[in-house]
């Protein structure tokens, strides 16, 4: 991966806006920023964010490619649309958010310990075993995420609750042994396959 | 005169039958106001009304006419009978509209309109039917003063309408600053790329029609005369000078680019890489469509930076306050110069606001944007050499952080300086028959007030910006183009049409004699009696469209074509001996002497309100129509400007036992509403002085008030007139009721 991103910076020297445009879903609407502010203002998460989207496209276009691709604020947005139904230029911008954070993992640029990214891997890894989503195990690797101590914590603190859910019948500890998966296993494999190849051809193509 | 007949008609239909005794109203028109001929009417607007009025107009030698309904802002088709005079006497807005209807408001309510039929017996019984104006213009043609965009679309389109043009232009040719361009902001959709100028297709049109002679390398040495008949010298270089006789004057003579060496600070002058916008248009002719080298050493230009408002927009000493308007989508368009060329190249604009107005605007920065130009909000602090090349210092205001960054280029947006000529108020004015050329004046008129255009703000010429923006201060003489404000080739395009349809009204007006805007088709006058004038010059000084000159003996000289109509002299004059026939001294300070002013103990105070009919008195009748009311004991009287309100109506007025007194008028100052320009303004002055009268009488000063009224305050003027109503509760009424 850290090979790709090198390819990367040596095809692009230093343009890092036509970088984005070529290789972020949705990047070639960067430029179109007008720059108001008013996606930093309607994030809901924006006061927590290191870099808003406004300074994020402003960065990019300042040529600020390892700041941008390492920041963790890209990661931090929740889909929840209002920038995307408020910008007046009409930028996709929750889009251009997921394309960047996508962009970043690609060249293996994420964050260390980035916790939604984290938990995104997990989530891919527990859905693409069987097609469906192993809730039990997905809720102990989340526990566990940071390590044995606080995943002892954090079930002992969940505990009621999960007994409780265990009562009702919403969890079964024989998840834990396989669980459940879609009809067609392999098939679904294949797909991902296909999809996989699908996607590398396509950033080989424009890598090219 | 004695084939005075005034005929009185009084209205009854929209409600004036119901809330007024109008057999009592006529009986007032007949015994107070001496109207011969006294006549009511259920629906006097009618056709039916109309025809009875004309008919006494024609068979009876009724010649002034008053009529009693409503206000003289309303039904003025109906009631515009040709050859008369009519006063209209505000009984609807101005009284039953404005009062309440309640039985026991009755008695005042009547009061109040018996006072308007006296009002207007006693205007009609002292004007005149006004003559046109004596002096009447005679030339068709016009003159257009500045070759480019501007100035040739102006010519033009005066031309294409047929009327003959005297095209002047200081250089040896025609295209002005657009001439140096290599190429423009695209006027028509899409708004994407550059594309030609218009200069050459005008110049060729130009040149081709008959109707425009062209004075290349020619100055205006003299402008003499009035709208319809100016006397114009052009002088060429060579040092020759032909006489011209013109009917009006459009000047667009534009704007000057900021000069750029007084920007030490942004590397200009200190690196050849360092250029103006000017320069870079030079740059993108030489390189014509190839790659664009740059000053120092002809290397190709690979990063061009542009810095938005330089020296612009700024409080610093030698730069300019203002926004040019059109730095933003030139430094768009400049950028695409390079971008279009060679899309690799960088280009980044440095902008605090950008700001890209009109129609080619936002989809023209869009398209920039698209073809990747760079834009930044950043402020420049400095740019200084570098190794290899110039290198700017900015603070980036979205990020927050200093940034330095080397380029090939950087390119200032300098703004534009309007050529307006001297300005009046700085340079002292002509002494009558005296005068000599100024170099730096555009036209060179011998008025008394000055050579050129007064200025506003900025050194724009002064126009007024929202309402009749191509109208100066002086008649005929119509400015378009960057010398009025700021603006690009579309605007300055617009701007010149608007001002050549302004140029040919007036053409046409001066023929027959009557005012220009805003008294547009007024036949009166301003009359003068010589003998009792004691040179005091106040009318010279104060007009504010410099329509008075001074003779060797210093007595005034009324250029009629050059008035306006707005009263200013007639409301400066300390002896009285300037009016016009239908508005005079008298004909308001008959109204007012004429209202009937009730004895102290019937404690019925009454309150005068002169109101500028612009924009007061609509507020006043829009007030009644919206169903507010004030107090009973109000009397108004529209006057055509605050400018017309001559102290002695004040005094009179006092004299006469009113008890408070209210004046209208419109903003002043920088931003003034006034028609007139300088009206309230004078108003303002004269009233300020209006304490020693007060004193003088023993009165107190919260008796006289002077108001600036918007159109729109339809609350505030009513309570106004009501707070005085108050105030003349508590300190009492006036002891001057005879």
């Amino acid at each position: 991966m850290s090979n790709y991103n090198q390819e990367m910076i040596e095809k692009y020297r230093g343009n890092f806006l036509k970088e984005v445009q070529d290789n972020v879903e949705e990047g070639d609407w960067v430029k179109m920023c007008m720059q108001c502010g008013v996606c930093s203002g309607s994030c809901p998460l924006g006061p927590h964010w290191e870099h808003p989207p406004q300074e994020i496209f402003m960065m990019i276009r300042a040529g600020k490619r390892d700041e941008v691709l390492e920041s963790s604020s890209m990661w931090m947005c929740t889909s929840c649309y209002n920038c995307i139904a408020r910008c007046p230029r009409g930028l996709p911008i929750t889009h251009i958010m997921h394309g960047l954070a996508t962009y970043s993992k690609r060249l293996g640029l994420v964050p260390q310990n980035q916790p939604t990214a984290k938990f995104a891997q997990l989530f891919w890894d527990n859905l693409s075993k069987k097609g469906r989503v192993n809730e039990l195990k997905l809720g102990l690797s989340l526990y566990f995420m940071n390590g044995i101590g606080e995943g002892i914590k954090k079930s002992l603190k969940m505990k009621d609750i999960g007994l409780g859910m265990l009562k009702t019948g919403r969890l079964t500890p024989m998840e834990m042994i396989g669980g459940h998966g879609c009809k067609d296993t392999k098939g679904f494999h294949a797909m991902l396959k296909k999809a996989q190849e699908i996607e590398e051809a396509r950033i080989g193509k424009s890598g090219s | 005169m004695s084939d005075l007949k005034i005929g009185a008609y009084i209205c009854k239909g929209c409600g004036l039958g119901e809330r007024l005794d109008c057999d009592q109203l006529a009986t007032v028109a007949q015994r107070d106001g001496k109207a011969q001929v006294v006549q009511q009417h259920d629906f006097l607007c009618s056709a039916e009304g109309v025809k009875l009025i004309q008919n006494d107009i024609d068979n009876e030698g009724v010649n002034r006419v008053v009529i009693g309904a409503c206000s003289r802002r309303a039904k003025t088709e109906a009631f515009d009978f040709q050859g008369v005079n009519v006063s209209r006497c505000n009984l609807r807005e101005g009284v039953i509209w404005i009062r309440p209807d309640e039985d026991d408001m009755r008695e005042t309510t009547q009061e109040m309109a018996e006072d308007y039929m006296r009002m207007g017996c006693a205007e009609a019984k002292h004007s005149l039917i006004p003559a046109s104006a004596q002096e009447k213009g005679t030339d068709n043609t016009v003159l257009v003063v500045g070759g480019g965009i501007t100035g040739m679309t102006a010519a033009l389109e005066a031309a294409k309408t047929g009327y003959p043009v005297h095209l002047v232009e200081k250089t040896g040719e025609l295209g002005g600053y657009a001439g140096k361009m290599w190429k423009d902001v695209p006027m028509h959709a899409p708004y994407t790329d550059p594309v030609d100028t218009c200069v050459a297709d005008m110049a060729a049109e130009i040149e081709a029609n008959n109707l425009i002679t062209v004075h290349l390398n020619s100055t205006i040495s003299k402008t003499s005369g009035a709208p319809g008949r100016f006397a114009v010298d052009i002088s060429t270089e060579s040092g020759s000078t032909s006489t011209i006789n013109i009917g009006a004057i459009i000047q667009a003579s534009g704007a000057t680019p900021y000069d750029a060496s007084q920007l030490p600070e942004l590397g200009y002058g200190k690196s050849k890489d360092v250029v103006d916008r000017v320069e870079l248009e030079q740059l993108a002719i030489a390189a014509n469509g190839g790659p664009i080298k740059r000053p120092s050493d002809g290397k190709e230009v690979k990063k061009a930076t542009f810095i938005q408002c330089a020296g612009q927009r700024s409080e610093k000493e030698g730069h300019l306050n203002y926004c040019s308007g059109d730095c933003c989508l030139t430094s768009i368009k400049q950028a695409m110069y390079f971008k279009d060329q060679n899309p690799d190249i960088e280009t980044e604009i440095l902008f605090d606001d950008l700001r890209t107005p009109g129609a080619p605007g936002e989809d023209f920065y869009r398209s920039g944007q698209d073809k990747m130009v760079t834009f930044r909000k950043g402020m420049v602090s400095e740019v200084v050499a570098g190794s290899n090349g110039p290198v700017v210092k900015f603070k980036d205001k979205i990020l927050d952080e200093d940034v330095e960054e080397e380029a090939d280029l950087v390119v200032l947006a300098t703004g534009m300086v309007a050529n307006s000529g001297v300005d009046i108020d700085e340079v002292p004015q002509n002494e009558p028959g005296e005068w000599e050329v100024s170099v730096d004046s555009i036209l060179n008129l011998n008025y008394r007030q000055g050579k050129d255009l007064p200025h506003l703000k900025y050194g724009f010429n002064d126009s007024h910006f929202i309402c009749f923006p191509y109208e100066t201060r002086r008649t005929g003489i119509y400015t378009c183009g960057p010398v009025r404000r700021p603006m690009d080739t579309q605007q300055a395009i617009d701007d010149a049409t608007g001002a050549t349809l302004k140029a040919i009204q007036e053409i046409e007006n001066a023929k027959i004699g009557r005012a220009a805007h805003p008294r547009s088709g007024d036949l009166s006058y301003p009359i003068f009696r010589k003998e009792g004038c004691t040179q005091c010059k106040r009318c010279t000084v104060e007009c504010p469209f410099g329509a008075i000159d001074e003779d060797e003996k210093r007595f005034p000289v009324f250029n009629e074509s050059r008035c306006r109509r707005c009263g200013t002299c007639m409301g400066a004059c300390p002896v009285r001996v300037i009016s016009f026939e239908n508005y005079s001294v008298d004909t308001v300070g008959q109204q007012l002497k004429n209202v009937e002013i009730p004895e102290e103990w019937d404690e019925k105070p009454r309150i005068l309100v002169l109101a500028c009919e612009n924009d007061a008195y609509p507020a006043l009748d829009m007030a009644a129509q919206q169903g507010n009311h004030y107090t009973q004991w109000a009397r108004v009287i529209p006057v055509r400007c605050l400018g017309s309100v001559n102290l002695i109506w004040v005094t009179d007025a006092l004299n006469s036992g009113y008890d408070g007194i209210i004046l209208m008028g419109c903003q002043k100052g920088e931003n003034y509403q006034c028609h007139f320009v300088k009206g309230s303004e004078m108003a303002a002055m004269r009233m300020s002085k209006v304490d020693d009268t007060l004193q003088s009488l023993s009165l107190e000063k919260e008796r006289v008030e002077t108001y600036e009224i918007a159109i729109t305050d339809i609350d505030r003027a009513p309570k106004l007139i009501n707070d005085m109503a108050e105030t003349i509760e508590k300190i009492g009424l006036s002891p001057f009721k005879f």
